[in-house]
């Protein structure tokens, strides 16, 4: 998986704001390993990274991050039902072809799943498509004909599926760099973050 | 031991122990006193806080790096990953190598001497497990002075003993290190293994095991064993890059002599093989693959026999390796999850088969060089 913001740290923040003390995390598409990192030295996680790339494999392991060199397009055949407390993917989710498959993967294996990922919906990049060109950005850095990203969709775009497939929104946060926001998401924020339960209320 | 800036260990001396106390072993047979031939590579720090165990596999020995004086020829099996500055770093580590039970490069085996009769022990040698390896090895590290392994390493049948080792002692590892190993034989794997000792049985220069006494080696048999396992170590891809159908004459020549260059590679393994090793020892080992199954105590419950393990684990696989191939690894991998244990798992693009583990890959090395590197010592 390849991280496509600048905005880890960021990113990362929220998400230990989310995840509780002690708990056991599984982070696909980790790179190499800076958000378990953060987590264990945060909150005190117990952390297991996927990663399919060799040589952010070999980097997990120089940071003292358990990898497990596995690509996520085979699912998460082997995890246990209810092996973790938070299924994280962070800024990879849009990388991922199955998207509905992994999706529903990540909250079988994790009791909770905590999904980031750009929103293509943000008004910079509906400018973009308005002028008659694909966005590039902070949060898209890449060219349409090299983007790593195989799904372009926006924050409603998801909720919609999250609705339809019955995953329940726990807490969203939304921001533009680093600014949090609360009005019109969809239009305002470059970054979305999800924290999503197995069973919509 | 000498020191050079080439990343070898330099001239090595074989070592040998030499144990009075019986060893009880798995198969009910007993070993009334027995040898262990050994090498090491560095040096033991003060705390004895820096040893690690190299396991071999079926062909190999204790001779894991470095060459002999007399034979500049003699590089170590495994000597591209140990040595000053690689990524088994005998800078930071104390590397122990060991032959083991049943061998034939020096540990008590098949052609040593039964006390009781005086003569080798031939086919009556008693069946040796991984287990049985793994306790003779223990007593070697107390005889060392190491309460505690850094790290046990092994590939293959060496990784089957890494895991046995994280099993049996397990406040004597604090890292397991399983590469290109599974936690038992596949079905294939097994009837691979009794045609290579079908092979042997039915050497008529075989006499039962005891061809000491005839002063005959069962040649044929040990090259067709050698021959069959060479190939499940390969992969198509592998010998189709390598060899492809190269003719030896150019030409279709219709007889049985080497056509294919494949043909002309397997007879030369085959021959080297049957030159130095025994047949009875090849027996022995591929029994115990055959035998070695953790789960088997547990109702076949991997992840309840891996409950035991204390040690941090590092597992790698090799793509083109069919025969453990990445899946019997992942196996292990989802077992030592289930057991919350510290696990990293390198699943290596490799077109070279089995065979890869000894081979240096970059991502293979640089991953295991990091490994080593975050081991506290």
């Amino acid at each position: 998986m390849v991280k496509t913001g600048q905005q880890d740290r960021h990113d990362y923040d929220v998400i230990a704001g989310w995840v509780r003390e002690g708990a056991r995390v599984l982070d696909l598409g980790c790179g190499d390993g800076e958000l378990l990192q953060h987590l264990a030295a945060t909150r005190k996680t117990l952390g297991y990274g996927v990663e399919r790339d060799s040589e952010r494999v070999t980097a997990c392991i120089a940071n003292h991050i358990n990898v497990l060199q596995i690509d996520l397009e085979q699912g998460l055949a082997g995890f246990e039902d209810g092996q973790f407390d938070y299924v994280i993917m962070s800024l990879s989710l849009q990388a991922v072809h199955n998207t509905e498959g992994i999706l529903s993967e990540m909250l079988r294996v994790g009791r909770e799943a905590v999904v980031s990922f750009p929103n293509f919906g943000y008004w910079r990049h509906r400018v973009s498509i308005n002028e008659g060109h694909m966005p590039v950005s902070d949060s898209l850095p890449h060219q349409w004909y090299n983007t790593p990203n195989v799904r372009f969709f926006t924050m409603a775009d998801f909720e919609q599926l999250c609705e339809k497939r019955g995953i329940a929104v726990l807490e969203r946060a939304a921001f533009d760099e680093d600014r949090a926001i609360d009005i019109d998401p969809n239009n305002f924020a470059s970054v979305a973050l999800y924290r999503l339960g197995r069973t919509a209320a | 031991m000498t020191k050079n800036p080439s990343g070898s260990v330099g001239i090595v001396t074989p070592q040998c122990a030499h144990f009075t106390e019986p060893l009880a072993l798995r198969s009910g047979g007993v070993l009334p006193a027995y040898d262990l031939v050994y090498e090491t590579y560095g040096t033991l720090n003060a705390a004895r806080s820096n040893a690690v165990l190299v396991c071999h596999a079926l062909s190999g020995s204790h001779h894991v790096a470095g060459t002999y004086a007399d034979k500049p020829k003699s590089t170590g099996w495994w000597d591209n990953l140990v040595g000053p500055g690689k990524p088994l770093d005998t800078n930071k580590f104390f590397v122990v190598g060991v032959n083991n039970l049943g061998g034939c490069f020096g540990s008590t085996g098949p052609q040593s001497i039964n006390p009781a009769t005086g003569r080798p022990w031939g086919a009556s040698f008693p069946f040796v497990t991984v287990e049985d390896w793994v306790d003779s090895q223990a007593l070697l590290a107390d005889r060392l002075g190491i309460d505690a392994w850094a790290a046990v390493l092994g590939g293959s049948l060496g990784g089957m003993q890494a895991l046995a080792w994280t099993l049996r002692h397990p406040e004597r590892v604090r890292h397991g290190m399983v590469i290109a190993a599974a936690p038992q034989l596949s079905t294939e794997n097994i009837a691979f293994n009794e045609v290579a000792r079908q092979a042997i049985l039915t050497d008529p220069d075989f006499h039962g095991g005891n061809y000491y006494q005839h002063g005959v080696v069962p040649v044929r048999g040990l090259r067709l064993a050698r021959m069959v396992g060479h190939i499940t170590y390969l992969s198509d891809d592998a010998m189709a890059e390598k060899f492809g159908r190269k003719l030896r004459h150019g030409e279709h020549k219709y007889h049985f002599d080497v056509e294919f260059e494949i043909e002309s590679y397997l007879n030369y393994q085959g021959d080297k093989f049957a030159g130095f090793f025994d047949a009875n020892t090849y027996l022995l080992t591929t029994k115990a693959l055959d035998y070695f199954d953790p789960a088997y105590e547990y109702g076949g419950d991997l992840k309840a026999a891996l409950a035991r393990a204390k040690a941090k684990f590092f597992l790698a696989s090799f793509t083109t390796d069919w025969r453990f191939s990445p899946a019997r690894s992942r196996e292990l991998v989802f077992a030592l999850l289930h057991n919350q244990r510290d696990v990293s798992y390198a699943e290596i693009a490799s077109s070279a088969g089995h065979d890869s583990f000894l081979l240096d890959d970059p991502h293979y090395h640089a991953a295991m060089r990091a490994y080593f590197q975050n081991i506290e010592v």
